[in-house]
């Protein structure tokens, strides 16, 4: 009995460690292309000073931007651009998922992450916005901005939904709605010097053009409506142009 | 009595049209095209194993603190610390956010005026942050003598931020140069020179000031 429980005792302890010394081992892969460059540094600049041809089982250290280090059985280090390594699997058929943009990132992307800056209604506005694809074509929108200006400062945080056209396209517009909250400090040369909270909202329309599989830009006009509990409401003209990181 | 029989027989086959099955699951399978019995379907419940697939780890991100000296235009030259953070899109493109503060000296004026002071000391803390894209210029392989190649780079920056000083809030273009020498596997130096440019009129005129800027930094790659 003890004897038993001693011996299952090992096994769980055997079992849990394993994982543990799996996770800081390298990756096994068998190369796949034809063959592989390995350059000096992550950079198409280094040189090459070896190939490995298919069938030769390498280790996968770890990846910078689009370049993975790999290691031989003989202790050689290079560097390896992601596409030659597309097609590999490990030593024991499972798939390597190696950080890359994927061929349809344009229309498959989910999250966008961008900073954009311009004008509103004369005062400097710094944007950090992200974005949230439900479709292809529809998603769901926040940003905070600064607003930076001559008479007062401010901060307006906003969510909204917006529309692109036809994403497929290079460059698309699209339009969207929102609402928020600003936030303005008056600066202490003016006569009246209270803060105020307000709410907002905004109608935009925009177009939005891709760079590359990771980037685009986008120029939006938005016309935004504060709520102020004075007899008037403020009407407002803002201009964004931004850089949006997608993934 | 009929009816009862035939009731009787239904439930019987019934129960066994049940029955087989489950003692079909419970036995060995029986191979495909058995002629003995009535050809039967071969249903396998088989569940597919969930297979992983295997990460590369990336290090993509950049963090680590500057120290250097900053020029603020009329007031004198001090010193300026700060952190950033970087994210390295590609070899070639790269975001990074910087925070960095000093503390202004005085101006001319009020040293050669003797006793006006222009801003209390809280006003002349010079605290910025901002948000630039950074393009690997010049990437390549530095050698320092006969043991040691380094990836090193060259590269310059564009951003835009805010500059909080003298009480007002000031947007601020930044433009900038740098070396990075990535000295091992996870640690890098980086040598900086940057201009931040914002309107201030703080001194009468409404004027574009320059605030020149050269740093020391170390970052860790993870």
């Amino acid at each position: 009995m003890l004897r038993r429980l001693t011996a299952l005792c090992l096994m769980l302890g055997l079992a849990a460690a394993a994982p543990a010394v799996a996770a800081g081992a390298a990756i096994e892969v068998v190369v796949k292309d034809p063959y592989i460059d390995l350059h000096t540094g992550p950079g198409r600049g280094f040189p090459i000073t070896l190939s490995i041809e298919r069938g030769v089982v390498v280790q996968l250290v770890r990846q910078r931007t689009d370049w993975v280090e790999v290691r031989t059985d003989r202790g050689k280090h290079g560097w390896v651009h992601r596409s030659q390594l597309a097609r590999t699997l490990t030593v024991d058929g499972r798939e390597v998922k190696i950080a890359g943009p994927l061929p349809d990132a344009r229309t498959a992307h989910r999250w966008e992450l961008g900073v954009a800056a311009g004008r509103l209604s004369g005062a400097d506005v710094i944007q950090a916005n992200g974005a949230w694809l439900m479709t292809e074509s529809l998603m769901l929108r926040a940003d905070v901005s600064q607003v930076i200006g001559n008479s007062s400062n401010g901060w307006l945080g906003t969510v909204g939904i917006a529309h692109v056209f036809v994403p497929q396209w290079r460059v698309s517009p699209f339009v969207g709605v929102g609402g928020g909250v600003i936030h303005v400090t008056p600066k202490a040369t003016l006569v009246d010097t209270r803060e105020r909270t307000d709410t907002t909202a905004y109608g935009a329309a925009g177009v939005r053009g891709y760079l590359s599989d990771r980037f685009l830009l986008q120029a939006e006009y938005r016309g935004l409506v504060v709520f102020t509990n004075r007899d008037d409401n403020e009407e407002n003209d803002e201009w964004l142009v931004g850089f949006t990181y997608f993934f | 009595m009929a009816r009862r029989l035939h009731l009787l027989l239904l439930s019987a086959v019934a129960g066994c049209g049940l029955a087989a099955p489950a003692a079909r699951a419970e036995g060995a399978p029986d191979p495909v095209g058995d002629s003995s019995q009535t050809p039967q379907v071969v249903q396998p419940e088989l569940e597919r194993r969930k297979v992983e697939p295997v990460k590369v780890p990336t290090q993509n991100f950049e963090a680590g603190v500057l120290v250097g000296t900053i020029g603020i235009e009329d007031f004198g030259s001090s010193v300026v610390y700060g952190a950033r953070v970087a994210y390295h899109f590609t070899e070639d493109l790269f975001a990074e956010a910087t925070i960095g503060r000093s503390k202004a000296g005085r101006t001319s004026y009020e040293d050669l005026s003797g006793a006006a002071q222009l801003l209390t000391d809280s006003e002349r803390m010079f605290t910025y942050y901002d948000l630039s894209a950074g393009w690997n210029l010049l990437p390549g392989e530095v050698f320092l003598p006969r043991k040691y190649a380094m990836p090193a780079a060259i590269y310059v920056e564009l951003g835009i931020g805010n500059t909080h000083f003298a009480g007002d809030d000031h947007f601020t273009v930044a433009l900038g140069t740098g070396l990075r020498l990535v000295v091992n596997k996870w640690l890098a130096l980086h040598l900086d020179a940057r201009d931040h440019m914002f309107r201030s009129d703080l001194l009468g005129k409404d004027k574009l000031t320059q605030n020149l800027q050269f740093t020391l930094g170390a970052t860790a790659f993870f």
